[in-house]
């Protein structure tokens, strides 16, 4: 990365104009590592903060109501779940005649339990990554076009 | 027994695993190389590793030895392996990686600014870690014995010594190639076979998996006793085998009933029903809610999640992942149901756990095609081993390596896989009795105790508070340690008490929730003051603010 380096690649075609040295590059704030040091705030990162508490007011509110949407969308598609495969335990015992059933020559509960659960269940976790991208999705147009 | 093929598939499982290790090492340069495989992981990859990382000994091999015992009540176990996935995408995938944790201790000192906090999580890392890897080695010691005829420590301590030499030497950047390849080979180890399994069983004119009269042998078969049990012969008579007594069954003789499995068909193939007793019913829902729950918080799962360069991609690989398990846990059932046909002296022996390495040679005879099958089985089971005790392996050593060596050195961390390793590996050796998938069941009932209340808390309630996460974790999770404890080294209980104790989630976890928000609701005074900067960062899109 250094520019001496660069100069001992041969046969490199040379640059228009030779590049300044780089200013002291600002780490990417996103990609640190964090380990058992869980950084300290830092200068840089105080004027972020700084930022945020700006928007305190109205930030705050912004953030509670993604938090509210997403949570509720989970709950509701645990809920889902909750009733479509916590139910059965129940429902084959408190109807033992529906084990008994069968479709294709396997019990009923065989079908439900060893095959029909994982489509279902793919099915959901499928419904809730679109829907929660959609809740992200509305709450990025509401921040950056806020006189709306 | 005598089969050619194991041996050497076996062997180029292992070293296929220690030569992407070493493919992996000339990339991994820098402790940040080692510890999350410097995020360059895509996202295929990375849920394919996720998957071959996920399914252990307890999936490969016990839910269809289980599903053979006990039938259609255990296949909660695979639905609840696959649902922990989709518990972990709806409520901790995308906010946990945007809280920049990359271990659970992280994430409690993130949110809660809490060194103490950190302390406890470190220490509960540990015990599910170890309470993990410990049946994962005894499954390669028991397999290597079923198949290969070596005395059990072998292959516990192979595994042992090749996971601990891979880790230690190539961090995770080769782990991520190595469990995503192992996942591949696991599935394809069960799912040809299983094709094989299904034309045989069509080509022997379809016999009935519970025939009216019982399971009855198709073969001539010795069956030579270990344990102690009680036989219950078709007649209604009762005979008390002891170790070293050797039974004798001709073909067409039926299955005699032992102590404690559901060889009656109806049993077998119908659910509990109420009038039974509620015992069954609330062991079902604990399950549910262990392996529900529990996902979540297994330290080698959420490791994972920090490789993924965003939130949004880490939803979309949780999907993925879902998907991959899903696909996979279709199949350990055909295998425990043609068990019953082909394998029913294991009901006998109680060996449950060896239907999978046992059934391809049993139902396909012993022509090449039986063999090549047979071991290409026990190479999945290997990768099995491999793969889970490798993922396990690295989060804990990177936990002992950062909390408690407190050194962020590569040595530091390899000295850390050295202890990690070294620990279960002597466990194992000493502690050969226990039941593979129960062990691995209690695993998931501590971590749904104790990192599930503190994730979900944690991600989508400002008002938890450092005393509270610390009060619900130390009940709860220490409630399920103690009934773990307990089943595993206490005396044999019965009735409401062993239902409690081997099937605590039930009871620890909402036990863990209600005390870690009463504690947090009476210590608001606590509540961390920078708690609307971390709930922002957890919840909102990186694209907006970068």
């Amino acid at each position: 990365m250094t520019g001496a380096e660069e100069q001992d690649v041969p046969g490199r075609p040379d640059r228009a104009a030779p590049v300044p040295a780089p200013r002291a590059p600002q780490p990417p704030r996103r990609t640190r590592v964090v380990l058992a040091e869980v950084s300290r705030p830092r200068s840089r990162a105080e004027r972020t903060r700084s930022e945020l508490t700006q928007q305190t007011r109205v930030g705050e509110t912004l953030v509670q109501g993604l938090m509210r949407a997403q949570l509720s969308l989970a709950l509701r598609l645990s809920l889902l779940v909750l009733i479509g495969l916590g139910g059965l335990p129940w429902l084959f015992a408190i109807a033992p005649s529906v084990g008994r059933v069968t479709l294709l020559g396997v019990n009923l509960p065989w079908l439900l339990l060893g095959v029909a659960a994982f489509p279902f269940l793919i099915g959901v976790g499928w419904a809730y990554v679109r829907l929660a991208e959609r809740n992200e999705q509305d709450f990025t147009d509401l921040v950056q076009r806020p006189e709306r | 027994m005598g089969n050619g093929y194991v041996v050497p598939a076996i062997v180029a499982v292992t070293l296929v695993t220690v030569g992407i290790g070493f493919y992996g090492l000339r990339l991994a340069r820098t402790t940040s190389d080692f510890l999350v495989a410097s995020r360059a992981v895509s996202p295929t990859w990375n849920a394919a590793a996720i998957g071959g990382e996920y399914l252990s000994a307890a999936s490969f091999l016990g839910v269809a030895g289980l599903i053979l015992k006990y039938g259609v009540d255990v296949l909660w176990y695979p639905v609840g392996f696959a649902a922990g996935y989709l518990a972990l995408l709806l409520f901790v995938a995308a906010p946990l990686r945007r809280s920049g944790a990359f271990t659970l201790p992280d994430f409690c000192e993130v949110r809660l600014g809490s060194r103490r906090l950190r302390k406890l999580a470190t220490v509960f890392v540990i015990f599910i870690g170890w309470l993990y890897l410990v049946p994962q080695l005894q499954g390669a010691g028991l397999t290597l014995a079923t198949v290969a005829g070596s005395p059990y420590p072998v292959g516990a301590l192979l595994v042992a010594v090749v996971v601990t030499a891979n880790v230690a030497l190539g961090g995770m950047r080769a782990i991520t190639f190595v469990q995503a390849f192992q996942y591949w080979l696991k599935l394809t180890a069960l799912a040809v076979p299983a094709i094989f399994l299904a034309l045989q069983w069509q080509a022997d004119a379809r016999p009935a998996v519970t025939p009216p009269d019982g399971p009855a042998f198709r073969t001539a078969t010795t069956v030579v006793v270990e344990h102690r049990a009680t036989l219950t012969l078709p007649g209604g008579d009762t005979r008390e085998v002891r170790p070293g007594d050797r039974l004798e069954f001709a073909a067409g003789d039926p299955v005699p009933e032992v102590s404690g499995a559901a060889t009656a068909a109806t049993d077998w193939l119908l659910p509990d029903t109420a009038g039974d007793d509620d015992r069954g019913l609330f062991a079902t829902y604990s399950l549910i809610l262990a392996t529900f729950l529990g996902t979540m918080g297994l330290p080698h799962v959420l490791v994972r999640f920090y490789t993924n360069p965003d939130g949004a991609a880490a939803r979309r690989t949780t999907l993925v992942v879902l998907a991959l398990v899903g696909v996979f846990y279709l199949l350990p059932t055909i295998y425990g149901v043609l068990g019953r046909i082909y394998t029913p002296q294991l009901l006998v022996t109680g060996q449950t756990d060896a239907v999978v390495v046992l059934l391809p040679g049993a139902a396909l005879g012993d022509g090449t095609i039986g063999r090549l099958l047979a071991a290409l089985v026990a190479a999945g089971a290997f990768a099995a081993f491999l793969s889970t005790s490798s993922g396990l392996l690295t989060s804990v050593a990177g936990v002992i390596s950062t909390d408690v060596l407190g050194r962020g050195s590569v040595r530091g961390f390899r000295l850390a896989t050295v202890i990690a390793g070294g620990v279960p590996a002597v466990l194992a050796l000493n502690v050969s009795g226990l039941d593979v998938s129960q062990v691995v069941g209690l695993a998931f009932a501590v971590a749904a105790s104790s990192f599930c209340p503190l994730l979900v808390l944690g991600i989508w309630w400002r008002g938890l508070t450092d005393l509270g996460a610390a009060a619900g974790v130390l009940v709860g999770g220490g409630a399920a340690i103690g009934a773990v404890l307990l089943t595993v080294l206490g005396p044999p209980l019965s009735g409401w008490p062993a239902t409690l104790t081997t099937q605590p989630a039930a009871w620890t976890v909402p036990l863990a929730f209600t005390v870690m928000v009463a504690v947090s609701m009476a210590t608001r005074r606590r509540l961390p003051r920078d708690v609307g900067v971390t709930m922002l960062r957890l919840h909102t899109p990186e694209t907006l603010r970068l």
